[in-house]
């Protein structure tokens, strides 16, 4: 067994150096051996948690659950550590231009509709089987316009989000999916004009990011390492930073009920089969 | 988020209107937040379509509380009635809304009277007296202690050189005609290529001292960006009076310039502001005088006259900084001393004074070339370089050096003036 806490994250984005060679120091400050591993992609983060080679994983929604049924095909066991106060209780929306036609969701019916990068749980996955569950199938009562920006982040990489906003704007797709933060930012940014789209569906609340703990993380240690995480003081300078940085204010318990719109959408889409095995048609992270 | 009845006591309501979040709705919410006490929730209403769904995810970022009214419930018809838009959501404060400010300390006080003895690096580029946040980057400054750069005289210093600024292009008149023998126009522009040099030297150092300082004594700051414009004016009036009747420049000695270059590597704030201003400076002040006396033409009179202004100032704060230290630092004295004798010891192989500068003055105080004018000129040189001596020990005195130690040190001083 290593004697160090082995985390993996996802190098979506240069600042992830910084947040976790942050974390690593405050935790070994706090007493706790702690090391990272960066990942180019979820997938093979996924992989590694799920066969020990890392003890821990920042992780996606979607390789949460790849992750678990990795381990539950393997036999072995996965946690939830921690989330973020943030990654709890997210809706996503689906808007049309504000002088649109479409009304409700049924107007959609052969229309052409803009989501982000085919593995992004905000802005394709989740939206398109809100969609699904309304009675519209995807890529038969509507198109599917796709914006495979970062593919493998798992829609980390807010690039195919803001090109399906650009992409309504320009006239290419009739509705946009994104997540409700990014409505309002693309807002506030300007690549969506304020007042220039109109809401037409907003999803169920879900959750989004996880800590996980992987297989070979004895209780004992994944024990320490969350109490010290949901110890972390906002009013602590030093650890104010960090939270800044990875976008939370306070860390809370994992939990596991905020999946299920996802998971159904893997199913409908057979993005991972029942084992974890990637499935999806032109997946290539 | 849930579904809730009535709002509870104490819900205060903002109404929105058509305002939304992508155009400052928050703004509105958070000054509702801060005037709420926790427990009590904010009612916010509006017809902005997408004012839940921006709503909750702006308060998911802050860490604030959301309740969205229900549809159908009687929530909904809220404000209706009234007249007003319709409740979309009840807010609750965050138990982390002040957090960010937890540990913020006030960066002393905007006045002089209230500055810190001692600036912690943290507070970096923070207004003095603001309310500084913890945490933040550590800026290396290298005088973070008041009386290493500090004196009571800097506020008043900095009020009168904002008010003293003068125009190079139009106090002096430039065109004013008049004509120099040759030999006499040569002299003055030699005496102007070693004021420039003297002068540019006197722009860098005051600069690499500032960058030195903690900008919560600002006023020290201030006043030497004010003291290295000036010197650009003086830099700037003294070339265009050497070009001014076509000519070139003078020389340079390798003297002068090593005389000059051991003031650029003093790391030590006073002891640079000692040898620069005190001693530099200080013995300017009386070979100004001698150029206005002497000045052959009414453009080097005037301009002589404005340095001098400006010049006196450099040498006050210079001196004013050094009695305030003395006063605070007992092995200042000592320091001061040791520094004037390794000067003197690094330039001891050195020429000094370039030999053309003081030929150059003996002539401008001779006025021609007739033996007993040049003896007149010599013999005024000769009390320029007396009335320096003087001046320096006056202001070593001041700064409380004994008799015979400020005319040891004076004599130590270099050569070249500056
Ligand atoms: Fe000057
Ligand atoms: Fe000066």
């Amino acid at each position: 067994m290593r004697e160090e806490i082995l985390l993996g994250a996802v190098a979506y984005d240069p600042k992830v150096v910084t947040i976790w060679t942050g974390f690593r120091a405050w935790l070994r400050d706090q007493g706790l051996p702690f090391d990272y591993v960066l990942y180019a992609h979820y997938e093979r983060q996924a992989e590694d948690l799920a066969a020990g080679r890392i003890d821990a994983a920042w992780h996606s929604p979607l390789a949460w659950l790849r992750t678990r049924r990795l381990a539950s095909a393997a036999g072995v066991e996965t946690r939830p550590l921690v989330m973020r106060d943030t990654d709890r209780d997210l809706t996503s929306v689906i808007v049309v231009r504000s002088d649109s036609a479409v009304h409700t969701p049924a107007d959609l019916k052969g229309r052409t509709i803009a989501v982000g990068a085919v593995d992004s749980p905000q802005s394709t996955l989740i939206p398109l089987r809100h969609l699904a569950a309304l009675g519209l199938t995807p890529g038969t009562d509507f198109e599917v316009l796709r914006h495979d920006t970062g593919v493998g982040l798992h829609g980390d990489h807010i690039g195919g989000e803001r090109d399906a906003a650009r992409a309504l704007m320009a006239g290419a797709a009739d509705a946009a999916c994104m997540i409700d933060t990014n409505h309002l930012l693309f807002g506030q940014e300007g690549t969506l004009p304020p007042g220039g789209t109109r809401l037409l569906a907003r999803t169920d609340p879900f959750d989004h990011c996880v800590l996980a703990a992987g297989p070979s993380l004895d209780a004992d240690r994944a024990g320490r390492l969350t109490e010290l995480l949901l110890s972390m003081s906002y009013e602590d300078p030093v650890v104010r930073r960090l939270l800044d940085l990875e976008g939370l204010t306070q860390w809370l318990p994992g939990r596991e009920t905020g999946f299920g719109q996802l998971t159904e959408a893997v199913d409908m889409t057979g993005f991972y089969d029942g084992d974890g095995r990637v499935t999806a048609d032109g997946y290539l992270p | 988020m849930t579904t809730v009845g009535p709002p509870a006591p104490g819900t205060t309501r903002l109404d929105l209107g058509t305002l939304g979040f992508e155009q400052g709705a928050h703004l509105l919410l958070a000054r509702a937040l801060r005037g709420t006490p926790r427990g009590a929730a904010v009612e916010v209403a509006g017809t902005d379509p997408a004012l839940l769904p921006h709503l909750t995810a702006w308060c998911r970022h802050e860490g604030h509380e959301v309740r969205a009214a229900g549809t159908g419930s009687r929530d909904a018809g809220r404000g209706a009635d009234t007249g007003g838009a319709p409740v979309v959501a009840y807010v609750r404060p965050g138990a982390l809304a002040d957090a960010r400010l937890s540990g913020a300390a006030r960066a002393g006080g905007p006045e002089p009277e209230r500055m810190a003895e001692r600036a912690p690096l943290h507070w970096g580029l923070a207004a003095r007296g603001a309310l500084v946040e913890a945490g933040g980057p550590d800026v290396p400054f290298a005088v973070v202690d008041r009386d290493v750069a500090w004196t009571d005289l800097a506020p008043r210093l900095y009020r009168q050189a904002t008010a003293g600024q003068w125009d190079p292009y139009t106090a002096v008149d430039w065109d004013e005609p008049f004509t120099l023998p040759d030999e006499i126009e040569a002299a003055v522009v030699q005496v102007m290529t070693y004021l420039v040099e003297n002068e540019q030297a006197a722009l860098v150092v005051p600069g690499r001292l500032l960058v030195q300082v903690h900008p919560h004594f600002r006023e020290v700051l201030q006043l030497l960006a004010v003291q290295a414009a000036d010197e650009a004016r003086h830099v700037e009036v003294f070339t265009r009076r050497a070009l001014l009747t076509g000519g070139g420049m003078g020389t340079s000695s390798a003297g002068g310039r090593a005389s000059l270059a051991t003031l650029l590597t003093e790391p030590d704030f006073s002891i640079a502001s000692f040898l620069l201003s005190v001693l530099g400076e200080g013995s300017f002040l009386n070979l100004l005088s001698f150029l206005e006396r002497h000045a052959p033409d009414p453009v080097t009179r005037r301009i002589s006259h404005l340095v001098r202004q400006d010049e006196a100032r450099h040498v006050a704060f210079g001196v004013g900084h050094l009695e305030h230290r003395a006063g605070v630092d007992p092995r200042l004295h000592g320091r001061l001393r040791a520094a004037v004798e390794r000067r003197h010891d690094a330039l001891i192989g050195t020429a000094g004074l370039n030999r053309d500068v003081f030929d150059s003055l003996v002539l401008l105080a001779a006025g021609s070339w007739a033996p007993e004018d040049i003896r007149r000129g010599w013999q005024a040189v000769a009390r320029l370089q007396t009335d320096m001596d003087d001046g320096r020990r006056h202001r070593l005195s001041r700064l409380g050096f004994p008799d015979d130690e400020a005319a040891e040190l004076s004599a130590l001083h270099t050569r070249n003036f500056m």
